[in-house]
């Protein structure tokens, strides 16, 4: 056991556990629509590690909170303000350019972020950290073959990836933000220093971009911010709705 | 694209004499229980049948994703989310072992998925009905699978190689979804009143479109003889549906569900559940493209086809470019 705030421990669990379901729910939404069979296995296994993911850092989170609220309890009966995912992954899929620059964004950051953990304080953080960075590797790696793939394929491509790669852009700062809960669970040995992965997480970028030919985003451009503290996009409530339906509309039921 | 070579229409074709002798040595090695194997020989038609089985059969793990996708984002837990998340992925992987394994008698992937693209290709005809309530997930699981395992067991010993051994490993994951979709019928047969009913609705719809899974009747199956002789196929269809009916007739008593089928009665001399009659009319209807989703479950794989078509062009100008730069880089 570690000597930390259990509150900032529930939030940044909560934090991690959010973002995984909310990248899971949108890839899921991706099965039967995908290119190539190839890539409709892929997706369903980069949804499914989401979701397990999700699951490991909310039924830990709701422990961690100590008022009998498991898994689904947090996935399904709390609105948009109580949800604490990175706006990153709330974007929509729009086409397959947008959803590999998305998941290359994150899986990348998750890597980083989930190889720090592995050595946390909290020993059960550090050994969802453990299964979970081998995944977000993977995830990384295959997203990041594809931008390469998109940039240097065919006109279209390259424009549908650039854009990608601009529209998603604002939505990176964030990943690397700290907060005073960050700073205090840092302090107790808990939690990852995000903000010192952001050059790494940089140079692994531009290698993939300069392979892709596709050009390096700027450092000058506005980052959004709130999705951590419950301040989201427009998006996120009609992925709420359609995720929560059943459990909302039969609050009685187990499934 | 790119198949094995081998087609066999570059090898000269045997003459008429020639011919019954192969098909005689060919019928002796399958009759011994050998496997045939995508290089031996075998009749132009053993050929065409298998194509036409397995590929339908791919086809229809790849339609038969659509019903359950419909589901996936509004999985009732996350438990089941996942559950349903690799049961997908599963189908999508049959999917893949299947065009494989008819892509060894010389039928390109591509161009079995134009046939379905086209509508030329048929898939099964159980997908062809909506997935209206979250208790349709599990009899699909519980029926659609079933009917499915019992289909495809017997296939494990198909007299051709490639696909008996894909076969072997499909079933493994097949019986896993069945057990799925009846511990899903479980826990709503058991669960609230909203849940009972939502569960005996399912299985009102499921149980008619998943006897007719196993085609038409044998006096009616324009295959089954020939089929049975090339030991591709082990059991007829009735004989099949049968099994099916006595095996799942129980299960659905122990849920305290009613099967829809007024003259269902067991038979105590035979121990077999004897049923009404299947309405061929309604089959024959889906099979021809008017089923309750036939054309929203082609739109949505043609949809997927074209909205993909830039990624896949992509892919291939991509790896031309690897190459072009590859040989530069040796010229230099």
């Amino acid at each position: 056991m570690t000597t930390c705030d259990q509150k900032d421990l529930f939030t940044y669990v909560l934090r991690l556990g959010d973002s995984g379901l909310v990248l899971g729910q949108r890839l899921s939404e991706w099965v039967g629509k995908a290119p190539m069979l190839e890539e409709e296995m892929a997706l369903a296994n980069m949804a499914l590690d989401m979701v397990g993911q999700a699951r490991n850092f909310l039924s830990y989170a709701g422990e961690v909170e100590g008022r009998g609220r498991g898994e689904d309890a947090l996935a399904m009966h709390r609105d948009v303000g109580s949800f604490s995912n990175l706006l990153l992954v709330e974007q929509p899929n729009r086409d397959f350019a947008y959803t590999m620059v998305r998941q290359y964004f994150y899986a990348s950051f998750a890597e980083r972020l989930f190889e720090q953990l592995q050595h946390s304080a909290d020993s059960r953080l550090a050994g969802i950290a453990a299964k979970a960075v081998k995944e977000c590797r993977y995830h990384a790696r295959h997203s990041g073959l594809w931008l390469v793939r998109l940039g240097d394929g065919t006109e279209e491509s390259h424009q549908r990836v650039a854009r990608a790669l601009e529209d998603l852009w604002p939505y990176t700062g964030e990943l690397f933000e700290m907060d005073e809960v960050d700073r205090r669970l840092l302090e107790a040995g808990v939690a990852a220093d995000v903000q010192a992965m952001r050059t790494e997480w940089r140079e692994a970028l531009n290698q993939v971009l300069v392979e892709a030919r596709l050009p390096l985003p700027s450092d000058e451009i506005w980052m959004h911010s709130g999705g951590r503290i419950g301040r989201h996009s427009e998006h996120l409530g009609h992925l709420l709705a359609t995720m929560q339906i059943l459990p909302r509309s039969y609050p009685d039921a187990n499934w | 694209m790119y198949t094995q070579g081998l087609d066999q229409a570059d090898t000269a074709a045997p003459s008429p004499e020639e011919e019954v002798q192969l098909r005689d040595a060919f019928q002796a090695r399958i009759d011994a229980e050998e496997k045939i194997e995508p290089r031996d020989w075998m009749p132009e038609d053993y050929r065409r049948t298998l194509v036409r089985q397995i590929s339908q059969h791919a086809h229809s793990e790849i339609v038969g994703m659509l019903p359950e996708g419909n589901w996936l984002t509004r999985a009732p837990s996350l438990k089941r989310k996942a559950i349903l998340l690799a049961k997908v992925q599963d189908e999508a992987g049959h999917g893949l072992y299947l065009y494989s394994a008819a892509e060894t008698l010389g039928t390109s992937r591509q161009e079995m998925l134009d046939q379905l693209l086209s509508g030329k290709a048929k898939y099964s005809s159980i997908f062809n009905y909506p997935t209206l309530n979250w208790a349709d997930i599990g009899a699909i699981g519980w029926l659609v699978d079933g009917a499915a395992i019992m289909n495809q067991i017997p296939l494990c010993r198909c007299s051709y190689g490639p696909y008996s051994r894909a076969m072997v490993r499909v079933c493994k994951e097949e019986s896993f979804h069945q057990r799925q979709g009846y511990e899903i019928m479980t826990v709503m047969a058991r669960g609230t009143d909203e849940q009972r009913q939502m569960a005996q609705d399912a299985l009102n719809r499921w149980w008619w479109p998943s006897l007719m899974m196993f085609g038409p009747s044998d006096g009616d199956s324009a295959h089954t003889a020939q089929s049975m002789a090339w030991k591709i196929k082990r059991f007829t269809n009735d004989e099949l549906r049968q099994k099916f009916v006595d095996v799942t007739v129980p299960q659905a008593h122990f849920l305290g569900l009613e099967i829809p089928d007024p003259d269902l009665a067991l038979d105590e001399e035979t121990g077999h559940w004897c049923f009404g009659e299947i309405d061929w009319q309604e089959f024959k209807q889906v099979l021809s493209g008017n089923g309750p989703c036939n054309a929203e479950r082609l739109g949505a794989r043609r949809s997927a086809h074209e909205e993909g078509s830039w990624v896949r062009q992509a892919l291939l100008a991509h790896a031309d470019k690897q190459r072009e730069r590859s040989s530069a880089h040796e010229a230099a």
